[in-house]
Parts: structure tokens; C-alpha cells; sequence
């Protein structure tokens, strides 16, 4: 699999760019994704991040964009669990964009 | 990110799918591999449950530690469910019983049916898929 140098570390990635080896993620992993994926981060950014983090050491799998949705409307409220929020965000879909920039291997359930 | 999920085919028809969980969670791929169809399954709204009977019990079983066997631990996965709206979970009596266990050590929560329980619920379906 293809290899990547980020901030003078070697990490490998899969075909599509993911990570492999999540114990590697750092933020200059997630910033250079970001820039891959042509997301600017800010703060709103990276709570999803941080969010889907949490998610993955809670559950070990990369949540559907339904049910990341949903969690996320639990966790930080109705304004923010909504798909024109996270689509703001994460324009060409908050699942997979998001999950790459946190390190996470492609969601489940991802066709 | 399933493009799925936003889809209305429009013909709205639900048939119940069992998901039939027989084998142990480690050494062959059937339980990890049964997990994640079930997890695909929940992105199309179905009426869908999962039975754990005969060594599929031990999928569930809590404090289970892969790392002798350097593989991943997906036993924690089995909470995610509840949040993909598959909150049917059946462990069959007489397996558990066989295995000296109970409810209690499970992950999650589940229902402990009869073997005639189980055998009703069965004849329900629509469509029953082995792991």
C-alpha cells in the first residue's frame, strides 16, 4: 500500500487514502488529510473529529452518516445533529470526509 | 458514507432478516463478517434481528482480550447496534446454559429464549441467514 511522508513521518495509507495504522494518527495527520480532502479546519471541524475519535474507542467502527448524525445530535445538540450542518462542513460527506481526517478506516456500511 | 441512506426506492415493502450467529467470534471470519452485513442491512430499514445460539454466544461475551491473538477486538461493536436501530438481540437458553453462562455475562442486552421460542421466531421470517 502506498506510503505518505507527513511532517517527516512515513505513514501508509490504503487506495483511497486512509489511514492504516490508526495508532499513528496525529493532528499533522489530520491537517495534511484535511488539505487532501480540501477542508479547511476550524474548531467546528474538529469537535466532528474529535467526535468520531470517541466514537471509534467506544464502538471500534466508523458510524454510518445516519447514526453519526444521530449521535452527534445527542452529544452537542439538534442544530448540530442534522445532515445540512455536517454537509457544511464536510461537503462530500461528513462520514467519509470526516473519517479520514480522524484516522478512521472507510464507515461501515459505506457502498 | 452510504448514498443509501437517502434513497427512497418508494417501494417501502419491509421483510423481517435473521441474522443467525453460530460460530465463535475468533479463528474464522463468519462472525465479523456477519456483524457488518447486519450493519450494512440496518442502512435499509428493515425488520431485522440477530440470534446467537450454539458457540455465536460467545460473541458476546464481556472482558473478551484479543491481544494474544494480535486480531481486532469487535466485541464492542455489538453496543454500536442500538444506534443503527437493530435492538433485536436473541441468545438461545440452551446454548448459554451448555456454556455455563448467563444473561449477565454479555455485553449486551439481550432476550434468552426456549428452544421453542426460538423455533417460533424462526418460522417468522422471511429471510434467515446463517454465519
Amino acid at each position: 500500500m502506498p506510503m505518505v511522508n507527513i511532517a517527516g513521518k512515513e505513514v501508509e495509507v490504503d487506495e483511497e487514502g486512509y489511514l492504516v495504522d490508526l495508532s499513528q494518527w496525529n493532528e499533522d495527520i489530520a491537517k495534511y488529510m484535511a488539505v487532501e480532502e480540501k477542508v479547511d479546519l476550524t474548531d467546528s471541524h474538529w469537535e466532528v473529529v474529535n467526535f468520531l475519535r470517541e466514537y471509534y474507542a467506544e464502538y471500534q467502527i466508523a458510524p454510518a452518516v445516519r447514526v453519526l448524525t444521530k449521535a452527534i445530535g445527542k452529544k452537542l445538540g439538534p442544530e448540530k445533529g442534522n445532515n445540512k450542518y455536517l454537509y457544511e462542513l464536510f461537503p462530500y460527506g461528513p462520514a467519509k470526509q470526516a473519517c479520514k481526517i480522524a484516522g478512521l478506516p472507510k464507515p461501515t456500511g459505506c457502498i | 458514507m452510504s448514498d443509501m441512506d437517502e434513497m427512497d426506492d418508494g417501494s417501502g415493502i419491509v421483510k423481517k432478516f435473521m441474522f443467525l450467529n453460530r460460530k465463535a467470534p475468533h479463528g474464522t471470519v463468519y462472525a465479523l463478517e456477519g456483524l457488518e452485513v447486519v450493519l450494512i442491512t440496518a442502512a435499509f430499514d428493515q425488520d431485522v434481528s440477530m440470534v446467537f445460539t450454539d458457540d455465536g454466544v460467545y460473541q458476546l461475551m464481556k472482558g473478551i482480550d484479543t491481544k494474544g491473538i494480535e486480531v481486532k477486538d469487535f466485541s464492542k461493536t455489538y453496543r454500536a447496534l442500538e444506534g443503527y436501530d437493530i435492538e433485536k438481540l436473541y441468545v438461545d437458553q440452551v446454548s448459554l446454559d451448555a456454556r455455563g453462562l448467563t444473561e449477565d455475562d454479555l455485553i449486551v442486552d439481550v432476550t434468552v429464549l426456549s428452544n421453542d421460542e426460538m423455533a417460533n421466531l424462526m418460522a417468522e421470517q422471511d429471510v434467515v441467514i446463517s454465519f
